[in-house]
């Protein structure tokens, strides 16, 4: 057993973190998110052009610089210690996580454009009643002169205004299959708005949108390969956790050394010493489960889904308790919007509902495991 | 020992349920559906009406304008104003400073402060805590220095509520600087108006402007506007916060708010049947109206010492506790009841008229909002630490 990261890997950590550290601090992260366009496009460019990083998780022959999941993990992981809104997860994650695989003539050029910052791809896969369930989808894509046309609304497309494309799910006459769309597509309209935690969203509506035989990126009966793709990125949400929860933690427990209650700093007093232990502890089993469902995120279907659903439910959980005793200890301070540490609360409930709640997930795990 | 409603408290009932439902302003139900911000004069309309009626501060001695109720009747009022949704009174005027008003101070304070309370011409707000001193409250250092026949403040507060509004504000201040901690405070009313105040808002997690500083820069306050001795300011801030507690547990709000939850979980569906029969999400509103339920059943218990003539003392701490946990428990059942609708912002919006569709159900707009404000009733009025503390000590004797 060997949890050492390997020379390349932390190349790329320190490289990320210092990025951040240097272009993406919280002030200039709130000009960022918000300003109009909910972002500065030029963070993504030298991601691509000066980081040379959103090749990481792909293969050499396939452009990248031969990653995968755990180079995914590392990222994430950057980005929720930065609070960074930048699309990598769906594009690099999900859009990449079914390029990857797909036989399509056309994967290989789009994973290309990927890696090179050109193309940035939202997922439009949930819908208004589907909750957190990824069969229970009422957008149709309907066959239609070798192609298909494709109608439905999507709920909370994470980044969609920035997207050149979205990776869509739709009901096929096989079952429920992901194609990709470009979003200049006729028949595409979408209201954007800002989201709780600083990221920008929007409700997508696609009313008869003409793709080719070629988008489709799974087999037409494809939940299968769909629900891999979403364990995947599942995990990398649940790194990307892990990155808020050890900056709620560090953060706290470093206005609890410096601020003074009753003569003395509350660092001092035992019940906030206990809490912050047990945050401690959370946060310490979040990163071991986390790593845990990155390493078996290439097992079979039915230990892969338990490995990510633990998980998953287990950071779900961490993020409510370190996130919201974060909070308590840092008292008034810790309500105001002028503090980080409120933002990385919000950034954490978000993660800890996206792609299933810790209820959703121990559901799942539970079917899986007995 | 009974716990049925007598005949006269069940026509007690009946008579507020009415007066709600002839009274209540339709222009405050369609504001709060929409989840618009509430302005002064929304805060204000129910006030307006339920004093009127001589309801507006149910605690109240009759002979200070209040309607004369017993602790049941109380219980009954919260309980039917809930159930209708009806705007809070807010509390300043109402249950904090006015309480410490009637118990302490002079007769011309009384003829003074308490009638404007009632009607709600005056706005209240407090000044108790600051950057330094929050939960420990007695640490605070604005000071205040007699001049004469004025006191001269200087110093900070901070998280003074709606204070954007106030008209006037108690403070507690330091009169004596050599005493100890508790010995050299004093209880002062302030006017918001008077020179060297300053009013700066601090927008919270949810995006609200709901609390502020304030800043006091040789504010000049004449010494007839403080409230029992000098130095002896303590006394009455400890009896607020006792007032200010019981107020905190929230119990009937918080039945409705459960009400509510069941209502969206009826409507939201997972796995294509509603969410209500998911036997996880059932489990948690069960163990929720349990624990409600034993608060409910505490406070009343509470209450009925209290109209015995006892309290309310440290107690109140055990309801601020559990009332708090309570309230936002439901928040966070809330929250993850609305799924993928949760992360929507909806401050200012949508005014453009370029509608393709609603965004989510009505009743997710608020949900994460909520969540993230309500974080602050387990900071808020001493923090729920400090009220374990007051247990441990004034209960347990530890």
């Amino acid at each position: 057993m060997n949890f050492e990261y390997t020379e390349e890997q932390t190349l790329l950590r320190n490289t990320l973190s210092r990025y951040f550290a240097d272009a993406y601090d919280f002030e200039a992260r709130r000009k960022m998110t918000g300003s109009d366009a909910g972002r500065d496009a030029g963070v993504w460019t030298a991601m691509a052009e000066e980081l040379g990083i959103l090749g990481a998780a792909f293969s050499e022959e396939q452009g990248g610089l031969g990653g995968g999941a755990l180079e995914n993990m590392l990222i994430m992981e950057e980005f929720g210690k930065a609070l960074a809104v930048e699309p990598y997860l769906s594009t690099v994650v999900v859009a990449g996580g079914f390029l990857k695989r797909s036989k399509s003539a056309a994967a290989e050029g789009m994973i290309e454009q990927l890696i090179s910052g050109e193309a940035i791809v939202a997922f439009a896969y949930a819908e208004p009643t589907g909750r957190y369930d990824l069969a229970a989808v009422k957008t149709e894509a309907k066959a239609s002169g070798g192609g298909y046309t494709i109608s439905g609304q999507k709920s909370v497309v994470a980044g969609a205004p920035w997207a050149t494309h979205f990776v869509v799910t739709a009901k096929t006459a096989k079952g429920v299959a992901a194609f990709l769309v470009e979003a200049g597509a006729k028949g595409i309209s979408m209201r954007s708005y800002p989201t709780v935690d600083g990221g920008t969203a929007a409700e997508v509506q696609f009313d008869n949108v003409s793709v080719g035989a070629d988008a489709l990126l799974t087999a037409e009966d494809g939940i299968a390969e769909i629900e891999l793709v979403v364990d995947e990125a599942t995990v990398a949400a649940c790194a990307e956790a892990v990155g808020c929860l050890h900056q709620l933690h560090a953060q706290t427990m470093e206005y609890a050394k410096e601020r003074k209650q009753f003569g003395r700093a509350i660092a001092d007093f035992q019940v906030l010493q206990h809490r912050m232990v047990d945050m401690f502890m959370e946060v310490e089993q979040a990163v071991s489960m986390t790593l845990m469902a990155t390493l078996k995120l290439g097992e079979d279907a039915k230990a892969r889904a338990a490995a990510v659903s633990l998980a998953k439910a287990k950071v779900g959980h961490a993020c409510k308790f370190v996130g919201e005793n974060a909070i308590q200890i840092h008292g008034g301070m810790g309500m105001t919007d002028e503090l980080a540490v409120g933002h990385y609360f919000k950034r954490a409930t978000i993660l800890e509902g996206l792609f299933g709640s810790i209820d959703h997930h121990l559901a799942r795990y539970e079917k899986l495991s007995f | 020992m009974n716990l049925d409603f007598t005949p006269e408290q069940i026509a007690f009932r009946e008579e507020v349920r009415a007066f709600i439902a002839e009274n209540y302003p339709d222009s405050l139900k369609s504001k709060l559906a929409d989840s618009e911000e509430l302005g002064k004069e929304d805060y204000l309309a129910w006030h307006r009406i339920l004093a009127k009626k001589g309801w507006v501060a149910p605690g109240w001695p009759k002979e200070y304008g209040g309607p004369g109720w017993s602790t049941v009747e109380r219980f009954i009022f919260a309980d039917e104003c809930a159930k209708a949704d009806t705007m809070m009174i807010l509390p300043f005027g109402i249950n904090m400073v006015g309480p410490v008003i009637y118990t302490f101070g002079t007769p011309e304070q009384k003829a003074r402060f308490l009638p404007r309370i009632l009607s709600g011409d005056d706005w209240w707000c407090q000044g108790y805590s600051e950057p330094g001193a929050g939960s420990d409250l007695a640490s605070l250092r604005t000071k205040a220095e007699r001049q004469g026949d004025h006191y001269i403040v200087n110093g900070q507060k901070t998280w003074t509520t709606l204070a954007q509004h106030a008209d006037w504000g108690f403070f507690l201040v330091r009169t004596d600087p050599d005493a100890k901690m508790q010995e050299g405070i004093s209880f002062l009313l302030i006017d918001m108006k008077s020179p060297g105040i300053t009013v700066r808002p601090i927008i919270t997690l949810g995006g609200e402007h709901e609390v502020n500083e304030v800043f006091l820069d040789n504010v000049k306050v004449p010494v007839e506007n403080r409230i029992f001795h000098e130095n002896k300011g303590w006394t009455c801030a400890k009896f607020l916060l006792a007032h200010e507690r019981t107020g905190i547990a929230g119990v009937a709000r918080s039945k409705r708010g459960i009400e509510k939850l069941k209502q969206i979980a009826k409507t939201e569906q997972a796995n294509d049947r509603p969410l209500i029969e998911d036997p996880f999400f059932r489990r948690k509103i069960a163990e929720l109206e349990m624990d409600l339920t034993a608060l409910e059943y505490t406070e009343l218990r509470v209450l009925a010492n209290e109209q015995a003539g006892k309290g309310p003392g440290p107690e109140s701490s055990l309801l601020k506790i559990k009332g708090t946990e309570v309230q936002q428990r439901i928040t966070e059942l809330v929250l993850e009841a609305v799924g993928h609708y949760g992360a929507p912002y909806f401050r200012g919006f949508p005014q453009d008229g370029d509608n393709i569709y609603p965004i989510g159900p009505d009743y997710a707009h608020q949900a994460a909002p909520r969540y993230f404000n309500m974080r602050k009733t387990s900071i808020y009025g001493g923090s729920n630490e400090i009220q374990r503390n007051i247990i441990a000590k004034m209960v347990l004797g530890l």
